[in-house]
């Protein structure tokens, strides 16, 4: 052990001696410019430090390019509909068809790449939804911290977060009409409570700050308080949520379309793509595994970049990065 | 004072210390020279960021791993190097010989477990406690309780943390420390967190247990004040460099080196004229440290030669060393 | 005495969230398209029938009336009658949430032991290959929808591996143990029917793991960055200082403050197994009251859904207390402190 520990050090001393030989002794002089691009480098480092980050990022890249463009990219861009060929169906992965087709021949690629589609949107417009709202709630009710309106606020908060996420989704769901629309709605009706309890944290510890205390003093507005001195502080931690989130939103609107309660058919989604070919296991296995992994690696790909994300957001421990 | 011997117990020879950071090494510890005697009570004075707690805690080898580099330097206990020790014999360093008090008491002390678990701990880590029975360990622990004036060792005991003033646990951190016989003790700025009186008391009651064990001391402190009353010896440190080095008496006497004499000016005094003008500027950035002495650039009597090579620590006589060109005429 | 003030709010809190919860259940239960009792009674049934059952139901009643009609009948341990299984919910849930919670409480043992193991290793070996190797595997546990895991597993150990009986709580032709709790294993050993409680223990444990994985990895990931967070503290530097053995700083010194932030995400993650228990149990023909409230939500079986919602707001309400009290017992600064800040 002690001589691996040795051998561990001399190399690091290594290579900290050879990076210092490279490089200026002398800070460069900088003028705004150069700061801002010093800056952008910097977030970058913080960003691309874990490998992983950047791993996220290029797939997320290519998901929403994929959504954007799937008209062009996917091969059979009307298989991503009501088309049925039963010449070519239940097709094992060939060169005609990559990942194979379904029972109704459909070819499984194109059906996935649409899928995103609608994975994206609904990611997107719950948490356009749900971000404000949660946020706007939760500055109020740490704003008015200890008021009848921060105790409404904040319980109505905790009876949404009181019961199993993935429960409520699936119960708002199943009682209005099944599609897409119904489910964004029943899974932002549950997600705004959690940016409210994050935002709550962060305003009632910063409101007590000196910073805020003074422009108390010195007569600012509420709406300058509230949005000029707190909410820049929980700016990042929401960011950070957001970017970890958009994984999250999609994984629940999955399993909603999975027990059929998403996006309806001849429409694709992923978690009705599992669901259909899981009756076909596991002969058919293509059906279910190929979306099964397209989901793990959307989802996968959000969370790396959300990482990635916070990393370059964090503030602390700036000394030893 | 007390029975300084001629016995070096702690040598550190131009230890060098880089953190790691974003844009490179910070180089923190640039050539420290430190050396203590036994039963010598050594002062580390200097501003806050100049590396006087980390020159310590790399003695013990407890620097947070993995973000720092030594390029250079010896630490030599008792004439062997503790940088180039075994994970045993660094053990034994730790368990027998040296014992460490930390800043911030409230931070050096688990707050999970009781001040009884803890302090039991060491006890049966060391030297002396090993092998006895739990009782006498016990006993151990609430003598060294009851030493640093603690009434009511028992209550204490089973006490959390968060139960105690910072006065008491910055006590017993102390008592933590002189539990077992041990013959260096290192105590970085212990009080600094407290208010006067009761640092007062806190250095009083270290320095009385210091003198009644024959240890030696090492004492990191920002005050000149306390460094006088306490310690034997004086190592003024400036940005990761001892710039003096003198007996205590000497340094106030002869004052050599144009920060150690910024440093006393800065002290306020009721006698004088009100704040004094202190140093201008601020420590370096280690990222970019200056080329030649580091104090350089803050300096009154900086010459071209101080901004191009580094001054060497030399002895000017009657054990009075300083690390400058132009030392204070005296 | 903090402690007991702090508690007693935790509970008066307690009763105030599933009082609101209740509200939001009902709210949910009529606010939806479309009519209560043809809902209830199927488009075939006649309109003198649709009428009685609004009578009986108090439906042309306001919405606060019936509300307290409901919230009445609940209070007295009455939800109504299903419409999909003609029976008392009460009865159904008494039948079925049994087989859920043996779910739950292997899932949770198997969640708690294995994130920590796993978190410790990789804090331990922390930026090496065992590190790297626990992180990837926790970033992939944590990126699949439970029903992914469920249907992998169920294709690898139903199909084709076929080592460990994956469908149902019992293999066929074996009869359920006199029951007692309700937890088929316990209820086997009480009976002393040793070969019953190992076969419903193998049919328990792959739904449960399918169950645990993505919480687990969750909560290691969580359980290596508090420790490694707490590495660098000042008191196991000084524990170091002393010459504690570096294995008992980690096992003990490290741990358990590392424990309280890891617990109450993990109380979180444990109360949502409940929420994921719906597909896993639906894939793996588990009897429990999950897949019920599932093939209830999908017939519209108003009653049904209601009770199994109230239901799990309560037990997710009385995980969150005790989880509370475990983190209070590991960290005295509320133990001793009162509330949390």
């Amino acid at each position: 052990m002690t001589t691996m520990r040795a051998r561990k050090q001399a190399r690091e001393l290594q290579r900290a001696l050879s990076y210092e030989a490279k490089r200026p002794t002398v800070r460069v002089v900088s003028n705004p410019k150069e700061m801002r691009r010093e800056n952008a480098k910097k977030a970058w480092h913080r960003f691309s430090r874990n490998k992983l980050s950047v791993v996220g990022l290029a797939i997320v890249i290519l998901v929403i390019l994929a959504a954007v463009f799937a008209q062009y990219i996917a091969p059979y861009p009307e298989h991503a509909g009501a088309y049925t060929d039963f010449a070519n169906s239940t097709k094992a992965p060939c060169a005609q068809f990559l990942l194979g087709t379904d029972n109704m021949g459909r070819d499984i690629l194109s059906r996935i790449i649409f899928s995103f589609q609608g994975a994206l949107k609904m990611a997107i417009l719950v948490l356009v939804i749900a971000v404000p709202v949660g946020t706007c709630l939760g500055l109020l009710a740490g704003y008015m911290n200890g008021t009848w309106v921060d105790t409404l606020i904040m319980r109505i908060a905790d009876i949404f977060l009181s019961v199993p996420a993935l429960l409520l989704a699936l119960a708002v769901a199943s009682i209005l009409e099944p599609n897409l629309t119904n489910s964004m709605l029943a899974i932002t009706i549950m997600w705004w409570p959690w940016y409210t309890r994050l935002v709550y944290g962060v305003a009632t510890s910063c409101k007590n700050e000196y910073y805020v205390v003074s422009a108390q003093l010195t007569g600012a507005s509420k709406g300058h308080i509230i949005f000029k001195e707190i909410l820049p502080n929980c700016l990042s931690p929401i960011l950070t949520k957001m970017s970890l989130d958009v994984g999250w939103v999609i994984l629940m609107g999955a399993t909603l379309s999975y027990v059929g309660l998403g996006e309806q058919p001849p429409i694709p989604s992923l978690g009705q793509m599992v669901s259909d070919g899981a009756r076909y296991m596991p002969d058919q296995w293509w059906m279910t595994i190929f979306p099964c992994l397209a989901i793990i690696i959307i989802i996968m790909g959000f969370n790396f970049m959300g990482d990635g994300i916070g990393d370059m957001l964090s503030k602390g421990d700036s000394k030893y990065e | 004072m007390s029975n300084i011997s001629k016995d070096v117990i702690l040598q550190i020879k131009n230890l060098k210390l880089w953190f790691k950071v974003y844009q490179g090494y910070s180089k923190v510890l640039d050539g420290v020279n430190l050396t203590v005697h036994q039963g010598e009570k050594v002062g580390i004075v200097g501003e806050a960021g100049c590396g006087k707690t980390t020159t310590v805690k790399s003695i013990l080898g407890i620097v947070p791993e993995g973000q720092y580099v030594i390029p250079e330097g010896e630490i030599l206990y008792k004439g062997k190097d503790v940088l180039k020790m075994s994970d045993r014999d660094l053990g034994q360093v730790r368990s027998k010989e040296i014992s460490m008090i930390y800043q911030e008491p409230s931070a050096a002390l688990n707050p999970v477990f009781t001040i009884g678990q803890q302090m039991m701990e060491v006890v049966k880590n060391s030297a002396q406690g090993k092998g006895k029975s739990k009782a006498e360990q016990k006993q151990m622990v609430l003598d060294a309780i009851r030493d640093v004036f603690i009434p009511d060792p028992e209550r204490i005991f089973t006490y959390y943390p968060i139960q105690l003033s910072g006065g008491m646990k910055q006590r017993i951190c102390i008592a933590m420390a002189i539990m077992t016989q041990r013959d260096l003790m290192i105590a970085d700025e212990p009080g600094t967190a407290l208010d006067v009186t009761i640092q007062d008391q806190v250095h009083k009651t270290l320095n009385r247990l210091v003198e009644e064990r024959n240890m030696s001391l090492i004492m990191i402190t920002h005050s000149l004040g306390v460094a006088r009353e306490i310690t034997d010896s004086i190592n003024v440190m400036y940005a990761g460099t001892v710039v003096e080095s003198a007996p205590t008496e000497e340094v106030f006497r002869h004052t050599l080196h144009p920060y150690t004499v910024g440093l006393m000016e800065a002290v306020p005094r009721l006698s004088g004229g009100g704040i004094q003008a202190g140093i201008y500027g601020s420590i370096p950035d280690y990222l970019y440290p200056p080329k030649g002495c580091r104090f350089a650039p803050r300096c009154p009597h900086a010459t071209e030669a101080c901004r191009e090579e580094k001054p060497l620590l030399k002895d000017v006589g009657g054990g009075h060393l300083v690390a400058c060109f132009h030392p204070k005429e005296v | 005495m903090n402690f007991k003030r702090y508690l007693l709010r935790r509970l008066v809190l307690a009763v105030v969230v599933m009082f609101g919860l209740s509200i939001v259940i009902f709210a949910i239960s009529r606010i939806m398209p479309g009519d209560v009792a043809t809902m209830a009674l199927g488009s075939t049934a006649t309109e003198e029938a649709k009428e009685s059952y609004r009578v009986a139901n108090h439906l042309y009643d306001s919405y606060p009336q019936q509300y307290l009609y409901w919230i009445g009948g609940v209070l007295q341990g009455d939800f109504g009658t299903s419409t999909s299984t003609n029976r008392p919910v009460s009865t159904d849930v008494a039948e079925f949430l049994p087989a859920t919670l043996e779910l739950v409480v292997m899932a949770a043992v198997i969640l708690i032991i294995l994130s920590i193991i796993l978190g410790v290793l990789a804090a331990k070996y922390r930026d090496t290959v065992v590190d790297g190797i626990i992180r990837v595997l926790s970033y992939i546990g944590v990126a699949m929808p439970s029903f992914v895991i469920a249907t992998l597993l169920l294709l690898l150990f139903g199909h084709l591996w076929q080592v460990i009986p994956v469908l149902g709580r019992l293999s066929y032709g074996v009869t359920a143990p006199p029951d007692v709790t309700g937890f088929y294993t316990i209820d086997a050993l009480l009976a002393g029917q040793f070969s019953t409680f190992w076969d419903a223990f193998l049919h328990l444990l792959v739904p449960a793991f399918a169950l645990a994985l993505g919480g687990l990895c969750q909560e290691a990931r969580i359980v290596r960055n508090s420790m490694t967070e707490n590495g660098s503290k000042d008191y196991l530097s000084a524990m170091r200082g002393y010459g504690v053995p570096e294995g008992k700083i980690l096992r003990k010194y490290q741990l358990k403050p590392s424990l309280i932030p890891a617990v109450s995400c993990m109380g979180m993650d444990i109360a949502s197994l409940m929420g994921n228990a719906f597909l896993v149990e639906t894939i793996f023909n588990w009897p429990g009251i999950s897949r019920y409230g599932l093939s209830c939500m999908l017939g519209k079986d108003l009653n049904a859904i209601s009770a199994v919602l109230l239901v799990f707001g309560a037990i997710f309400v009385v995980v969150n207390i005790v989880v509370d009290l475990i983190v209070a017992c590991l960290d005295p600064r509320i133990r001793l402190g009162g509330a949390k800040s």
